[in-house]
């Protein structure tokens, strides 16, 4: 190895006599700025740790707790102590307020609105879509449409206890598979289609509805009522109107009978505290078409 | 043998990859016979494959009449090297584009029956092979390539290299078809499973083998700062990947395995590993081929060699500290993510060492960032790299991570570092490369390479700041409350409002896939040995094959 230092014609920087492929190093100081901004950074740390929780001791078992004295476990208790401290009585006032009551109470209200659409966007929207417009086989929630009940105790009791789903109280009803366990032929359920189809004053095969008007009568009528105008005690929808769950189409219709439906929605009464799902039937009572 | 000498026939390195082949195989053949895990056995027929190629290769080449002639480089596994970078590059990128396409519209290429073209199954596809296949066959490559050169010394392992770079291309393949498949162990940038991880560790021990090898044999004095980096690279990579993949398997027969450590033990772990595969892979190993290639093209000698070391050694020891500033506010103590913040902070001025160093290198060749396109990709690159590791520092600052952390803007981070940085140094490094090894004149055509730095360059700044942009307003409306102390937005209504930035994300995407395919064809042509007619494209060093005489 040759060290043969050279001065660099352009920089007038000597070399470190070092070559590799053609490859040399120029022997120019560490940039001061550069060294300084580092020094600045070192004791910038510093100062932090000795605010800050920073080494571990693990032969005491504990760390060096800094002179903050910091835990981010207490600041978030203190937090939310200060969340509760700030909105408990209106939860508590909610939760002891008669739904119909809340209105009357402009401050309850707006807490409750606040609160209900908070608790909707995280809990609701997911399946309902945002602000309630609701998705195919997810009702919408702006409506005046109600599969089982839109005044401010039947949206609570769905929210509660939910539409098929866990708990003992929960909403249930079963519409049979028509088409998958044999109780319509093919041609039955077709004509079935045009009859339906017909129920919302849309036009369909006359011959094929005349055929039908038994059937419905059989298999239908008993739970969406003789004209096809539902009941919500069985959260049987109305079959004469324009609004459509699963679609309105005659082959969503064709499925629908073929296959049945069986949407369900949880049961909340587990997850949510009672204030909560107070202000969400507040809020989806008043998205559109509370009653 | 001699050093200087050539050697025909079977050596020991062959007897060697010979008899791991062998055995390899048979234990393949053993697994894909008795396990009753569909994934295992998918796996365990691809080995079996692979392992019988390789024994069929080898005994074409030892039919053939091996010769190693020690008084030349060795090439032929750089060009390898060199398309697998580009291929997989390419390969990466638009499984990237796909993706980043899928946020923007979620029923792209979204089929109930059809798992593996879902999002989750497809993203780790795209960082492994962006990461891993792209940049880590770039940096096999390169390290070769350079340390063969610094060392004025042929590659050391006679036939190992080529396993080396076989053995890596298997590991990629088992890794994306796992992937796909549904094998995980939910590790971010360490997905693949234990059968996987330990042919990566067979594969890298020889690699490093290989790479100290070369150093040993060096005709120089002293060892280049690019061959510290990569060895950096190397060891430190082989450290992170075994203790991070520590695990039992559910059977031996079985793809399944389960973590050795438990909740914020393995957290830490994980982002010790992560953070630091972000430092020693994406970092360390492309200043390594920084080091190299732009003093080389520049044709000017390094700016500071004593910033060289000072920042070297620094960058080492602390960016090992700074994983915990990926588990702000979690479970884990106060006091690690104080180390993990402050480390982070300390760490910003030797990665800006590496920064200063690649751009004053051009003092006195500035003029070629105007004239030569290619070197303007390598500075760049360098600017890049200043840049993403000053954001990084600032985000890991508490304060500042509360708000960036989760969001798009982490997202943006990542790529300012990737596209701009990795990418573009090894871009800049394949547009060197291909002329030497294949012994042309000059590139194809440099106004291809200028259509590539724009096109991707523009690419870049759209997916920054489109993410940059959608971060931090997703990180706002995370935090905004109301009144009275509510949430102020949906998670759902973030995710609506972030649509047009995801939309902008994949049109920098697509321009950048767009750039590499430039690329390709332009170093295809030029491997050919084509000249695009009307171009004053100026000559391409020519470099020897004959190896330097020692110094």
């Amino acid at each position: 190895m040759s060290d043969h230092p050279e001065v660099d014609d352009h920089s007038g920087t000597e070399t470190t006599g070092h070559e590799w492929d053609g490859i040399k190093e120029l022997n120019t100081p560490l940039p001061r700025w550069w060294l300084t901004i580092w020094l600045g950074t070192i004791a910038i740390a510093l100062v932090y740790m000795v605010l800050m929780p920073s080494w571990p001791l693990p032969w005491a078992d504990t760390y060096v707790k800094g002179l903050r004295n910091y835990s981010e476990r207490e600041t978030f208790a203190a937090d939310m102590v200060k969340l509760a401290a700030s909105r408990g009585a209106d939860q508590e006032k909610l939760a002891n307020t008669a739904l119909d009551a809340v209105r009357n109470d402009e401050e309850l209200f707006n807490f409750a609105m606040a609160a209900g659409e908070s608790a909707f966007g995280d809990n609701c929207a997911t399946c309902h879509g945002a602000g309630g417009v609701g998705a195919p086989g997810y009702p919408a929630l702006v409506d005046d449409v109600w599969l089982w009940g839109g005044s401010l105790e039947d949206i609570k009791t769905t929210i509660t206890h939910g539409i098929r789903g866990a708990s003992d109280d929960t909403r249930f009803s079963q519409m049979p598979a028509f088409g998958t366990d044999g109780m319509l032929t093919v041609s039955e359920i077709n004509d079935l289609v045009e009859y339906v189809t017909s129920l919302s004053n849309r036009a369909a095969d006359g011959a094929a509805i005349d055929r039908a008007k038994v059937l419905f009568e059989d298999n239908c009528a008993v739970c969406h009522g003789e004209n096809g105008q539902g009941d919500r005690m069985q959260g049987a929808p109305i079959l004469s109107d324009t609004e459509w769950l699963y679609g309105g189409d005659r082959e969503a219709i064709r499925q629908t009978i073929t296959k049945a439906r069986f949407g369900v929605m949880p049961n909340w009464q587990d997850r949510l505290e009672p204030w909560t799902i107070d202000a969400l039937a507040v809020y989806v009572h008043s998205l559109g078409g509370g009653e | 043998m001699s050093a200087t000498g050539s050697r025909n026939g079977i050596g020991l390195d062959v007897l060697t990859v010979g008899v791991v082949l062998i055995g390899l195989a048979l234990v393949s053949l053993f697994l894909s016979a008795n396990t009753h895990d569909p994934l295992m056995k998918v796996h365990a027929v691809i080995f079996l494959g692979a392992f019988t190629l390789g024994i069929a290769a080898l005994a074409m080449r030892i039919a053939g009449g091996l010769h190693f002639d020690q008084s030349r480089y060795e090439e032929g596994v750089i060009k390898a090297g060199v398309i697998a970078t580009v291929f997989w590059g390419i390969v990466g990128f638009l499984v990237g584009l796909v993706i980043a396409s899928q946020l923007a519209f979620p029923n792209l290429l979204y089929f109930d029956e059809i798992g593996w073209l879902n999002f989750g199954r497809l993203r780790p596809v795209h960082t492994s092979a962006v990461i891993f296949a792209f940049g880590g066959n770039a940096l096999m490559a390169t390290s070769f390539y350079v340390v063969q050169r610094t060392c004025h010394a042929r590659l050391a392992g006679g036939i190992w290299p080529w396993f080396v770079f076989w053995g890596y291309q298997l590991f990629i393949v088992l890794a994306a078809t796992g992937y796909v498949s549904g094998i995980t162990q939910s590790k971010e940038y360490a997905e693949p499973e234990w059968h996987v991880d330990i042919w990566l560790t067979i594969v890298w021990v020889a690699y490093l083998l290989v790479f100290l090898g070369t150093l040993w044999k060096r005709k120089v004095k002293h060892i280049y700062v690019a061959n510290w980096f990569y060895l950096s690279f190397i060891v430190t990579v082989a450290m992170l990947h075994i203790i991070n993949n520590l695990s039992i398997p559910v059977g031996l027969t079985e793809s399944k395995s389960y973590s050795l450590f438990a909740g914020v033990q393995d957290a830490m772990t994980q982002w010790w590993y992560g953070h630091n595969a972000v430092g020693f892979f994406l970092t360390s190993g492309f200043l390594g081929m920084m080091y190299y290639f732009i003093p080389k093209r520049a044709e000017r000698p390094v700016y500071s060699y004593r910033l060289s070391i000072v920042h070297f050694w620094s960058l080492i020891f602390i960016y090992i500290w700074a994983g915990p500033h990926h588990l702000h506010y979690t479970a884990l103590p106060m006091w690690a993510q104080t180390l993990g913040m402050t480390f982070s902070i300390i760490l910003w001025m030797p990665s800006w060492g590496g920064m200063i160093n690649g751009l004053m290198t051009l003092s006195g060749a500035w003029d070629k960032l105007r004239t030569d396109p290619v070197m303007r990709m390598l500075v760049v690159s360098v600017a890049f790299y200043g840049m993403s590791t000053f954001e990084g520092p600032v985000m890991s600052i508490r304060a500042v991570n509360s708000l960036s952390h989760y969001t798009d803007w982490t997202i943006g981070h990542v790529h300012s570092g990737a596209l701009g940085w990795v990418a573009y140094v090894s871009f800049g490094a394949m547009y060197c490369l291909v002329p030497w090894l294949w012994k042309r004149k000059r590139l194809y055509s440099n106004a291809l390479v200028e259509w590539h730095f724009w096109i991707s360059t523009v690419g870049i700044v759209f997916y920054i700041t489109s993410m940059w942009v959608s971060g931090i307003m997703q990180g706002l409306m995370w935090r905004a409350y109301n009144s009275f102390g509510f949430l102020e937005y949906s998670f759902v209504e973030t995710v609506e409002a972030m649509h047009p930035y995801y939309v902008i994300r994949a049109a920098g995407g697509g321009l950048f896939l767009i750039g590499a395919f430039i690329m390709a064809y332009n170093l295809w042509r030029t491997a050919r040995g084509d000249q695009r007619a009307g171009e004053n494209v100026p000559d391409a060093m020519p470099l020897a094959s004959a190896i330097a005489p020692a110094r």
